[in-house]
């Protein structure tokens, strides 16, 4: 069986007493779009940088289709989109698009073909030859993710490409990684966007304090992390007494401050039943609210936080 | 993918016209300032090396050498270094014309045969001066300053000779002096002698002429305008350090924005990015070196087409020294504000030092030997070699061999203090 396009096993990474990945393994397939959803400084970023080579792990093993990742063979077969706009302000699109795909060996007959490919395909085209800084954020956002394809990866590394970006230009971003998906590329994209992850990922793995806490598609996460369909949040507006708090929890809640998230299968029956709980204690109820179950949910679920947070 | 990385840098500087216009024109400008106002510079203290030949090896020409020896503002040597001060290794006319030539003495003296006869002239005798004084104009000062101690020493060590010149003058023009008035000076001129020939002696001050000497320079009298040269390896050299630093700041803007991450992130080695930038650095030094020479020659005297192999030489190789440099100072600082700091600093300094702004043999001996410690010096040393001394292409190696090696030096210098950018 060839080997896949990542394969991670209890990696582990500490910045000083801080640990950044805490026994993480993870395994992307081939032509798989794997979504790593977490809050920040969760180890989404190091685990991002340790696959391109830009960190190295303390302990485990990590290898991009057999290859170390330091490796010139796994260089040539990555490409990486990082978070920040890393382009050379002064050149043009075309320009920074020459200089990277030499960078990553083009030969000089293909590098210009390249590029105008490149461009073509990120809708960069018309604004070719202006200077890098005069482009608006969601050109230099698509820039940035074309830099990193000029020389046809077989796997993408895309750290929250649609970061500050304005609607149009992230369903421009979302029809270019489309167009990947459909060339066959395996892409690992890290993102604080749920809807993002619902909608363009294969499966998705969560990420909370270097760990990897679930793995699998969306309905996986659902089913095998609240076991239920919907989610019902009520909100009481102040602190909830301890003991709502235990007869909440017996049901599988999330408490936040004053709210708790309650899985629900049967909301003629459950939700009812929830706010007789209420009723009991005392606690009013400000507000309500009755949802499909999301990965926002699982998220909570999971780390009780919000993925924003 | 080191030419890849150069081509990058190409188009960066054609899209930064501030950065374009002090890599080029700024040198140009102040080249044509500094030449246009430099009238030699004053005031300098320091000890003048000078090699005296004494032809004569009369007691009168021993003294006067002598004095010579205890005067403050030179150092004189009568033999080779090394040698000691026996009399087969003492300088002869033609080794010590050579020294003037090689560059080691800016002057010589000669004392010419019949100078003890005759040392002290008033007037116009019509005879040839015996004193000779071999020059190298590329220092227009020293030349200057050992004529006119010439005449103070002549005054102060030999005043029976000034006497007794100037009683001849008298009897010549005057009235014969009796025998009892010449047993009588002859005694007092006895005194003289024996007296102390360091001490000043009146009218001392103003004895310009007591003494002819004749200054023949040995290198430059060909020349046109031998100081442009001089200027624009000088000044060049400061430039090319200040345009290096700042564009091998590049290196921290990367940094910074996350593009050196991604370059590194690429089949691009930090040993392949740092060799890139070099030949980049390099290859707009040579530029700049080129362009400063070129107006040199269009406008100052500067003769570059006739010294073209030597000057491509040194323009290599103070070109790669001096982009190492600047890689050294852009891996060394954090933010572009260190390295604006940082090399300010340190490039006036080797600048002032190494004889950029003001030529070194204007400096203490002191200070010119720290001098070397900067590739200013060693870079204008070998231009000077080149556009003054027109010396044979081999006789740059000393320039060309430190200059490498600085080079090397720096660049693995570079390379080590870049490693905080290697992966984590």
């Amino acid at each position: 069986m060839a080997s896949p396009p990542i394969a991670a096993r209890d990696l582990t990474k500490s910045f000083g007493a801080r640990r950044a990945l805490d026994g993480v393994t993870l395994t992307l397939g081939a032509g798989e779009i794997l979504g790593l959803l977490g809050p920040n400084g969760a180890g989404k970023t190091t685990f991002v940088r340790s696959v391109v080579g830009r960190v190295r792990p303390d302990a485990g093993s990590l290898s991009l289709f057999g290859f170390a990742p330091s490796d010139r063979d796994a260089a040539a077969l990555r490409g990486w989109v990082p978070q920040e706009i890393a382009l050379y302000p002064l050149l043009s699109p075309r320009e920074n698009l020459v200089s990277f795909g030499r960078y990553q060996g083009l030969r000089s007959d293909d590098v210009a073909a390249a590029a105008e490919r490149t461009l073509a395909w990120a809708a960069l085209t018309e604004r070719a030859d202006e200077r890098t800084d005069r482009l608006s954020g969601g050109m230099k956002r698509r820039l940035n993710i074309a830099v990193g394809t000029i020389h046809r990866p077989r796997l993408l590394l895309l750290d929250e490409p649609t970061v500050g970006v304005d609607p149009q230009s992230r369903e421009r971003i979302y029809g270019m990684i489309e167009e990947l998906r459909s060339e066959g590329v395996s892409i690992l994209y890290t993102t604080h966007y749920m809807e993002e992850a619902e909608r363009l990922c294969d499966r998705i793995a969560i990420i909370d304090h270097g760990r990897i806490i679930a793995d699998g598609t969306r309905e996986e996460l659902v089913r095998s992390t609240l076991g239920k369909s919907r989610v019902l949040t009520v909100d009481s507006g102040a602190p909830l007494p301890e003991g709502l708090r235990q007869k909440l929890a017996e049901r599988g809640a999330t408490m936040k401050a004053s709210a708790a998230v309650v899985p629900v299968e049967e909301p003629a029956k459950d939700v009812p039943e929830i706010l007789d709980l209420f009723r009991r204690e005392e606690t009013p109820v400000a507000d309500l609210r009755l949802a499909t179950a999301s990965l926002e949910s699982v998220f909570l679920h999971l780390t009780g936080r919000d993925l924003r947070e | 993918m080191i030419l890849a990385v150069a081509r990058t840098h190409l188009a960066r500087l054609r899209r930064d016209r501030a950065g374009f216009t002090l890599a080029f024109v700024v040198p140009i400008v102040f080249f044509s300032v500094f030449a246009l106002l430099f009238g030699g510079p004053r005031g300098a203290t320091r000890r003048i090396p000078i090699a005296v030949v004494d032809e004569d090896r009369s007691e009168t020409s021993r003294r006067f050498v002598d004095a010579l020896g205890r005067e403050p503002s030179l150092r004189v040597q009568t033999s080779r270094p090394g040698a000691g001060s026996s009399e087969a290794a003492a300088w002869d006319r033609s080794s010590a014309q050579h020294a003037v030539r090689e560059g080691d003495f800016s002057v010589a003296l000669v004392v010419g045969r019949g100078f003890g006869e005759r040392p002290i002239r008033f007037g116009g005798s019509g005879d040839p001066p015996n004193l000779t004084l071999y020059a190298d104009s590329a220092d227009p000062i020293a030349p200057r300053l050992v004529l006119g101690l010439l005449q103070k020493v002549a005054m102060t060590s030999l005043p029976d000779s000034v006497a007794s010149s100037g009683i001849a003058q008298m009897e010549r023009w005057g009235a014969p002096l009796t025998a009892e008035q010449k047993a009588k000076l002859e005694e007092r001129l006895g005194r003289l002698r024996a007296g102390s020939p360091g001490a000043p002696a009146p009218g001392a001050a103003d004895a310009s002429g007591l003494v002819a000497v004749e200054t023949k320079d040995v290198l430059g009298e060909a020349k046109k305008n031998p100081a442009s040269a001089l200027l624009a390896a000088g000044l060049g050299v400061m430039f090319l350090l200040f345009s290096s630093a700042g564009a091998g700041g590049a290196l921290i803007e990367e940094a910074e924005s996350g593009t050196l991450d991604r370059i590194l992130g690429t089949r691009v080695t930090m040993g392949a990015l740092l060799a890139g930038k070099l030949l980049y650095l390099s290859g707009v030094a040579v530029a700049q070196l080129v362009i400063m020479f070129v107006w040199g020659q269009l406008f100052f005297g500067v003769e570059l087409t006739k010294h073209l192999p030597g000057f491509l030489v040194m323009t290599v190789v103070t070109a790669l020294a001096s982009s190492c440099f600047g890689l050294v100072l852009a891996a060394a600082s954090k933010t572009r504000m260190q390295l604006v700091a940082l090399s300010n600093l340190l490039i006036l300094v080797m600048s002032a030092l190494g004889g950029s702004m003001v030529p070194r043999y204007l400096l203490s001996e002191t200070i010119q030997k720290l001098g070397l410690v900067t590739l200013n010096a060693w870079a204008i040393d070998g231009f000077l070699k080149v556009f003054w001394r027109e010396e044979p292409l081999w006789r740059l190696w000393p320039q060309v061999v430190v200059l490498l090696a600085a080079a090397a030096l720096l660049f693995a210098m570079a390379r080590r203090l870049a490693r905080r950018w290697d992966a984590a």
